[in-house]
């Protein structure tokens, strides 16, 4: 090990070098802060060829390593291999170029995701996908996670937003895949590398495609006697023939915490409450939102609130946005999952979800994108009661289960991680898992590129707490 | 020996098993993707849409599905697939369309293949049938191989089954045709004489040519493709035609809004807007291809519209014209270019290393890959996991 520490000390200057049990602290963990573990060392490369050199070096000697960005990951992605090397690329930090007339942004991974959009803010341009952990979350945290957000239905993933990746594969080779065009010819490999979850290599360079701003919005928040009815309502809007940019549902626990977070007020007597956006040029949004304020009046909601203007908008999103972090604070610990299931079965999910976890007597709310049948259970427990963490990730468990068995999947956005590795086997079969893991030995045979995650295996540290990210108590970022 | 026109997914299986050596097709309505001399296993008698529920945004299908059967199925409940598929009416199926990687002129506003494209049974090449991806619009869980199955060619498995996501179909669409013929150099920019339209001509500039001459439509076609894709309108297609000098854009959604906005459009550029019929038979060409050379190759290259005038003056406007066809689709970012016949794809060839661009050849005329082509190892060792026996041929081939 110390050898290891000699010649990394070759590669990069003391001060970008961490080994003392005090700086490693703050990289024991990430967003999912049940799991911890030290490692060897925190190495800060500040530009492409040092985390080359970094990446050959582990190659060379075996050396396991994590790359990092901003340690968000809920499902512990970026979580530590002991003894290993954290490879943390925060100060990789600068958008390289940014084309208004090609509609590109070339970043180094350790851009954060809404500094994209604010650059490309004076050219009337955006990044699409928005995770809610944006204000701090990096791109090749969100390109190793193909993170989402609350616009996928219609404009899909980070995937869907990457043209271009340079990066060093775990075999320190190094390749450049994609570029300033739209399109492509032979096998796609800028989409087989977004998903890895940072098991092929690093990314140190990435072209995103940047998309006018939407010039019009239309938002309606209509609330609901039941979750059933709010179900009714988005599968209406969804048969109309409309593309909202957005429907977002919020059951009656969250938005009790979201008044007394931020003051939110909704519809009395309600047990969810629905949210949809229609956005586009003004002419279109000016017709559309004629037939979806019809819809939702049939739909016979409790009451039906459509924004009036951008501030009313804002209030709507602030509500939506706060809601998990205020759901968090109803307790001192919480596991958050976020299974997909078929948007035809949400409430069925949502009925089961609710009766599961009255029988193991936990408390559970439910905040989601219901536009993608993409659930965001919130599981709330005190780690201090005895039992109550085994009963909270029973409950976890049982709700992955039915998500797989529904025909959906174990996560829509947050990632397998080190969180719910034991049941990728579970939603793939043998054969699909050796497929897999032979991917993962062709970019990384020594098995050095975050070992420990997605696959099934390997030791993990204990859970110790799960509650909100310390970023999050800080009122920094929430979560959706 | 198995039938090499299998009637299930299992006796698929057993077809890739039979054989040490052979291909996937299709329609072969893109017959240079499969143009070698080995055993083929056709996925024609593989077809049939296997789920379907439009609530969803999803449908599933057999790999040997004609592309026209799940068009008249999604246009039935008011759906369609946004990237526009090409050669439809040829007959081009699914597994083909996949696998060859191309999507048509729609695919500008929302995206192409890969962006809709959500899981895949596929045959690996020790012969078993597996699953990857979902069948939901949403899903994180394991590597994303059904995108990198969109343009593999065959050379990583046999495509099986594919789910896709499909978007609520537009209730109406206008096609307008602006003439980026006749425009002249004028201060920075360039305009037509004797109009008030103007083209600011910033990054691809006419600054060479002296004040008053005729400016390439392309530069001007480049131009307002830069300028139409940074707008408001949320444009759906937006085309250059093969004749060089009719830009076509197309708007998609509700009548009552679509009015308003090519009246704006057409403040902006001077142009004119089709009947239906003649617009849906302008893009029924270009995604058939029916202005191409029948006999010459046809070969698709990924570009920018920035890139787009360097590449029209070397082809074309070369001082030995080669006759190429141009077809530059996607806002400028792809260019399909059909030329009279195979002696020219050498040249062609060398013109794409010279830009430092790459192409595919779609038709068994001419080679399979044009232009400058990066070499990995990474290819390789992935080939490798997938067809430990190279029963399927390599991308190279
Ligand atoms: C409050 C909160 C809200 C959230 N909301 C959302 C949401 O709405 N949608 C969503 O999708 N996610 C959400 N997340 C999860 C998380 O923010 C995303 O997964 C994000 O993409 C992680 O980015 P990061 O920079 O923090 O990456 P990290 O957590 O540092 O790393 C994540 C993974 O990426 C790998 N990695 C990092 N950089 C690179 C690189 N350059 N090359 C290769 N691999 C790399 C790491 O090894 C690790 O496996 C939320 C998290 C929190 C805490």
């Amino acid at each position: 090990m110390l050898s290891a520490l000699t010649f990394l000390a070759k590669l990069l200057p003391p001060d970008r070098l961490l080994c003392r049990p005090e700086q490693l602290a703050a990289y024991e963990s990430d967003g999912l802060t049940a799991f911890r573990a030290r490692p060897l060392a925190v190495a800060i490369p500040e530009t492409a060829e040092e985390v080359i050199a970094l990446v050959r070096f582990c190659h060379e000697h075996k050396l396991p390593f994590v790359a990092r960005g901003s340690g968000t990951s809920l499902s512990g992605g970026s979580l530590p291999v002991l003894d290993g090397v954290v490879i943390a690329l925060n100060r990789l930090n600068r958008i390289l170029r940014l084309d208004p007339e090609l509609r590109i942004a070339v970043v180094e991974p350790g851009v954060i995701n809404a500094q994209v959009s604010q650059a490309a803010a004076p050219y009337g341009l955006h990044y699409a996908p928005d995770p809610s952990s944006q204000p701090i979350c990096t791109i090749g945290g969100n390109v190793a996670f193909n993170a989402g957000g609350a616009h996928c239905l219609k404009y899909g993933m980070t995937s869907n937003h990457v043209l271009g990746i340079k990066a060093v594969l775990a075999t320190g080779e190094v390749v450049e895949w994609g570029g300033a065009s739209r399109e492509n010819i032979g096998p796609d490999w800028c989409g087989l590398f977004t998903g890895n979850e940072g098991l092929f290599g690093i990314a140190f360079e990435i072209t995103l495609q940047l998309l006018p701003r939407a010039e019009c919005f239309h938002t309606i928040l209509a609330g609901y006697r039941t979750l059933e009815q709010a179900g009714e309502a988005v599968s209406a809007v969804v048969a109309s023939g409309l593309l909202p940019g957005a429907i977002e549902i919020m059951d009656a626990l969250a938005l009790e915490a979201a008044k007394a977070a931020v003051h939110a007020e909704y519809p009395p007597g309600c047990e969810a409450v629905l949210i949809v956006e229609l956005e586009g040029p003004r002419e279109v949004v000016g017709v559309d939102r004629m037939r979806l304020d019809e819809i939702i009046a049939a739909s016979r909601p409790v009451e039906a609130r459509p924004a009036c203007d951008a501030d009313e908008r804002i209030a709507i999103w602030k509500g939506r946005k706060s809601a998990f972090s205020a759901v968090g604070r109803l307790s001192p610990d919480f596991i958050v999952q976020d299974g997909v299931v078929p948007r035809r079965r949400l409430g069925e999910a949502l009925r089961r979800i609710g009766i599961m976890a009255r029988e193991a007597n936990v408390r559970c709310a439910n905040v989601f994108h219901a536009g993608d049948g993409n659930l965001h259970p919130l599981i709330l427990f005190d780690g201090r009661e005895p039992g109550a963490l085994e009963r909270a990730e029973a409950l976890a468990g049982n709700i992955l289960r039915m998500c797989i068995e529904m025909g959906g999947s174990i996560t829509g956005e947050h990632g397998v991680g080190a969180e719910k590795r034991d049941f990728l086997p579970v939603m793939f079969g043998p054969d699909e898992m050796d497929c897999m893991r032979r991917l993962r030995a062709a970019f990384d045979p020594l098995e050095i590129a975050n070992p420990g995650k997605m696959f099934p295996g390997a030791e993990a540290p204990a859970l110790s707490h799960v509650g909100l990210h310390p970023l999050e108590q800080a009122g920094v970022i929430a979560r959706e | 020996m198995a039938s090499l026109a299998p009637t299930s997914i299992s006796d698929l299986a057993d077809a890739v098993r039979s054989v040490p050596h052979l291909l996937a097709v299709g329609a072969q309505t893109k017959r240079g993707l499969s143009a070698l001399d080995i055993p083929k296993v056709s996925t024609k008698q593989l077809s049939g849409i296997t789920e379907y529920d439009p609530g969803e945004f999803t449908f599933t299908a057999l790999a040997g599905t004609p592309l026209s059967e799940i068009h008249s199925a999604l246009a039935e409940k008011g759906q369609y697939l946004p990237f526009d598929p090409l050669l439809v009416e040829a007959g081009a199926t699914l597994g083909g369309t996949v696998a060859s990687g191309l999507s048509g002129p729609g695919r500008f506003r929302f995206g192409g293949v890969r962006d809709f494209i959500l899981g895949v049974r596929f045959v690996d090449g020790s012969g078993r049938v597996l699953r990857m991806g979902g069948k939901v619009v949403k899903n994180a869980a394991g590597f994303d191989l059904p995108k990198f199955f969109v343009g593999s060619l065959g050379r990583f498995g046999v495509l099986a089954e594919i789910t896709f996501k499909v978007f609520p179909r537009a209730l109406s669409s206008v096609t307008l045709c602006v003439d980026v013929h006749g425009f002249r150099v004028q201060g920075s920019g360039f305009e037509v004489q004797g109009s008030e339209f103007k083209v600011q001509g910033s990054k691809v500039s006419a600054q060479n040519e002296p004040p008053s001459a005729e400016v390439a439509p392309i530069t001007v076609a480049s131009q307002i493709m830069i300028e139409a894709s940074k707008g408001r309108w949320e444009i759906d297609a937006l085309d250059l035609l093969p004749d060089g000098k009719t830009l076509c854009l197309r708007l998609a959604g509700p009548a009552a809004a679509l009015e308003q906005l090519s009246a704006d459009i057409l403040t902006h550029w001077h142009g004119r807007s089709l009947e239906t019929a003649e617009a849906d038979a302008l893009w029924s060409d270009l995604r058939e291809f029916r202005w191409a050379y029948p006999q010459g190759p046809l070969v698709k290259v990924p570009l920018t519209p920035q890139a787009a005038p360097d590449l029209f003056s070397q082809l074309v406007q070369a001082e030995r014209p080669d006759q190429s066809r141009i077809h530059l689709s996607a806002g400028g970012n792809v260019a399909f270019i059909s030329l009279p016949s195979a002696e020219h794809s050498a040249t062609l060839d060398q013109r794409l290393r010279r830009l430092k661009l790459s192409g595919l050849g779609l038709r068994a005329h001419g080679p399979l890959w044009y232009g400058q082509r990066p070499e990995n190892k990474i290819t390789l060792a992935v080939k490798q996991a997938l067809d430990p026996e190279a029963r399927y041929p390599s991308l190279d081939s």
